[in-house]
């Protein structure tokens, strides 16, 4: 059960949309800026307050591969492994941060909460291949050992995101 | 008069609301997966595709008829879509056709046949998913599902439930419950109308076969069984025997060779109920509290009410279901012979998933013996048949068993929506004169619509009554009733659409026409019946004399506390 504050900041979202079913996108994107994730708890209020079934919002979450049921770290790296960033060895990068970070494609989150690694299929920025984002932030033209470095000093806090 | 062209055939049409409609009516069968004419039209298996004069492909389901239109429905081009899109079914499908439950009824396997494709050029790429058995009532099989989206639509549209749904996306995209919870913990009423329109062994009934078979071969048991009204006229279908036929002698003479000792009627229950559910309306129409009475024959509704409703289940009749008040009667009859040590097992026969349910209920017990020991739908006794290698084609009918295989017209119309309610009329009327019955008949229960309104003079008062079908509409119902919008005294409730006939637990495809075939297999039956009033049943006075004396309450009506908290509104705990 999560704590009633969730839930006030909830409604507060969905009086801001409107309590109808077409405001359920918006809705669950704001709660999951709010809290990095979507909790499956919020999902399942959300639809009983704008009147759709459950499962209903529970298939909207899944088919956009935006919504996550489960926890972000702080750092939500996105590896672009477009076509651009691809052929520009993306994938050393990625195979890179997966192994410094002792991640998997099943295991995306640290434990300590500090790091989620994604793929993306395209950020759009083919120009700075191979790219990644870190939040929001955007570094370009990296490499394995740009990306290694880069971590370590996220961890240290030199790089203000 | 407006015309479209099909393969050279001008063919009128008025104000059809797709191609599939206009096609299908000049007797072209065009192949369908996803559209059923009672819902949303979904466009998503592209197997009803045609071909215009242009050459331009497009599913007839989702097409407007527009006059002058030249159609082709049977072209190379056709049958290479068609042929590639079940190709393409097939290579993500478990073909474990030979095992399936649902093989020789699959409609994927039959057009697969019927189309000729016979070879599969792809590899199956998909993973295997565990198998969702959690439910008492149906078993779903995600491997065997190919996404046509019926159960999705039927849940929330016909039954206003919605608890399937399409969850992720693409190739891994599946049909599952929110967060991919158990059945058993979702809100699902086990109606089984999922598993009827499903048109793989995707969505299949829980079988209780097996155990049965055990009970029957047992020495120390003695096997009753009960059958539902709807069953005589559906048990046929896989048979070839003609739609709607009244097959009850056949079934008997089937089930006598099988093994059962004794055979009786639900209907005989349902006679029962009658009197005891006129009884408590009276009563609460006098009292005037907690009116609307809703009806409780409905396993699947009821259960609707308590997740949903839970400020109306108090409305409910406190009467058991017709299969509860036998199961108990049947029980209690088993105690009472002292001379036989062998234990009483109760099997009953039924249209519906929802009454596997039922029977495990806390209330269904008496003496902490469960009433009702296994549900088979008529499709596992269609199932049982065959294993017993018996042709129900060549045996020839046999009787029931009495005492409890006497019934009245007013009981056989249980099976179909309107027909407690014309039950409860005559009763409250409580005349069998045919004029007065064929009034009865004309005052608006019977027929398909979703919703309907009558009204019956008791003495001064006008009693206003509801009949509904289908969960959605229910649900639109209550909601009139608690915004105040609409006022009834008698509410009866059947969640699948037409009532039993169409149940969960009877043999699939059920088409328009099988459905109209099948109401009027149950209307017939109360013609040809000698008693057309439960309270004219003799049987049914003997009873209330003898094994029932003083236990009317304790066999036939509910005892356990409302899940309101507020018990004492059924007429025994009121009179302490």
């Amino acid at each position: 059960m999560l704590d009633k504050s969730y839930y006030e900041k909830t409604d507060e979202i969905i009086a801001e949309y409107g309590a109808k079913p077409a405001s359920l996108i918006p809705i669950i994107q704001d709660i999951q800026s709010e809290y990095r994730y979507l909790p499956a708890e919020l999902l399942v209020y959300v639809a009983k307050q704008i009147g759709i079934t459950e499962s209903k919002a529970y298939s909207v979450a899944t088919f956009y591969e935006n919504f996550s049921f489960e926890p972000k770290g702080k750092y939500v790296i996105k590896v672009c492994d477009g076509t651009a960033c691809h052929v520009r060895k993306s994938t050393t990068i990625l195979e890179r941060l997966y192994s410094d970070l002792g991640l998997s494609k099943s295991k995306v989150t640290t434990d300590d909460m500090l790091f989620t690694l994604e793929t993306v299929s395209c950020l759009g920025a083919c120009g700075l291949a191979p790219v990644l984002t870190v939040n929001d932030k955007v570094f370009p033209s990296m490499t394995p050992d740009a990306a290694s470095e880069l971590i370590r000093d996220l961890r240290e806090g030199k790089v203000e995101i | 008069m407006k015309y479209i062209t099909v393969n050279n055939r001008k063919v009128p049409f008025d104000d059809e609301k797709n191609l599939l409609t206009v096609i299908r009516k000049a007797g072209i069968d065009l192949p369908t997966f996803c559209y059923h004419s009672e819902l949303s039209t979904y466009g998503a298996c592209r197997m009803c595709v045609v071909e215009d004069e242009r050459g331009r492909v497009m599913a007839s389901c989702s097409e407007e008829p527009r006059d002058g239109m030249v159609i082709y429905t049977n072209t190379p081009k056709l049958q290479h879509h068609r042929k590639m899109i079940l190709e393409l079914l097939l290579a993500s499908h478990c073909r474990d056709c030979t095992t399936c439950r649902k093989n020789g009824s699959c409609e994927l396997q039959t057009l697969a046949q019927q189309l000729g494709v016979n070879s599969v050029r792809f590899q199956n790429t998909k993973e295997q998913y565990p198998i969702d058995d959690s439910s008492n009532c149906i078993v779903i099989d995600p491997n065997k599902c190919i996404l046509c989206g019926d159960c999705v639509r039927t849940c929330e549209e016909i039954q206003g439930i919605g608890v399937l749904n399409f969850a992720h996306r693409g190739s891994e995209m599946r049909v599952m419950p929110a967060f991919n919870k158990k059945m058993a913990h979702t809100d699902c009423v086990g109606c089984g109308q999922c598993r009827v329109v499903c048109p793989t062994g995707a969505i299949t009934i829980k079988s209780n076969v097996h155990e049965v078979w055990n009970a029957l071969a047992d020495k120390n048991n003695r096997v009753v069984v009960q059958i539902a009204p709807a069953v005589r006229v559906a048990i046929g279908d896989e048979f070839g025997i003609p739609k709607g036929e009244n097959c009850l002698g056949k079934l008997v003479a089937a089930l006598r060779r099988m093994g059962f000792e004794e055979i009786y009627d639900t209907n005989f229950a349902a006679d029962l109920t009658v009197i005891e559910e006129s009884k408590e309306f009276m009563e609460r129409l006098e009292r005037g509290e907690n009116l609307p009475l809703f009806t409780s024959c409905c396993p699947g509704w009821v259960k609707f009410c308590e997740n949903k409703y839970p400020e109306f289940r108090k409305n409910i009749s406190t009467c058991r279901s017709p299969q509860q008040m036998f199961g108990a009667l049947l029980k209690e009859d088993g105690r009472m012979r002292k001379d036989d040590p062998r234990k009483t097992i109760v099997v009953s026969i039924m249209p519906c998933t929802a009454k596997k349910n039922e029977i495990v209920r806390p209330e269904h017990f008496t003496d902490g013996e469960q009433d009702v020991d296994y549900v088979l739908t008529t499709v596992e006794v269609n199932r049982m048949i065959r294993e017993a290698g018996i042709d129900l084609n060549q045996v020839p009918s046999e009787s029931l068993d009495m005492p409890f295989g006497l019934a009245s017209g007013a009981g056989a119309i249980f099976g179909v929506t309107g027909g407690v309610t014309e039950a409860v009329i005559r009763r409250i009327v409580n005349s069998s004169r045919p004029e007065d019955l064929d009034t009865i008949s004309f005052m608006g229960m019977r027929g398909d619509e979703s919703i309907k309104e009558t009204s019956v003079m008791v003495g001064e008062r006008e009693v206003k009554i509801a009949v509904v079908n289908g969960l959605a509409s229910a649900d639109e119902l209550l909601q009139k009733i608690k915004s105040g919008e609409a006022y009834y005294d008698f509410v009866e409730v059947m969640a699948c659409k037409r009532g039993c006939i169409t149940g969960g637990g009877q043999p699939t495809p059920i088409g328009p026409r099988t459905k109209k075939a099948r109401m009027e297999g149950i209307y017939n039956i109360d013609k040809a019946s000698q008693i057309k009033l439960s309270t004219e049943n003799p049987f049914i006075t003997m009873l209330y004399d003898g094994l029932l004396k003083g236990k009317e309450h304790k066999l036939l009506h509910n005892h356990v506390e409302h899940s309101c908290g507020e018990c004492g509104d059924c007429s025994e705990c009121s009179s302490k």
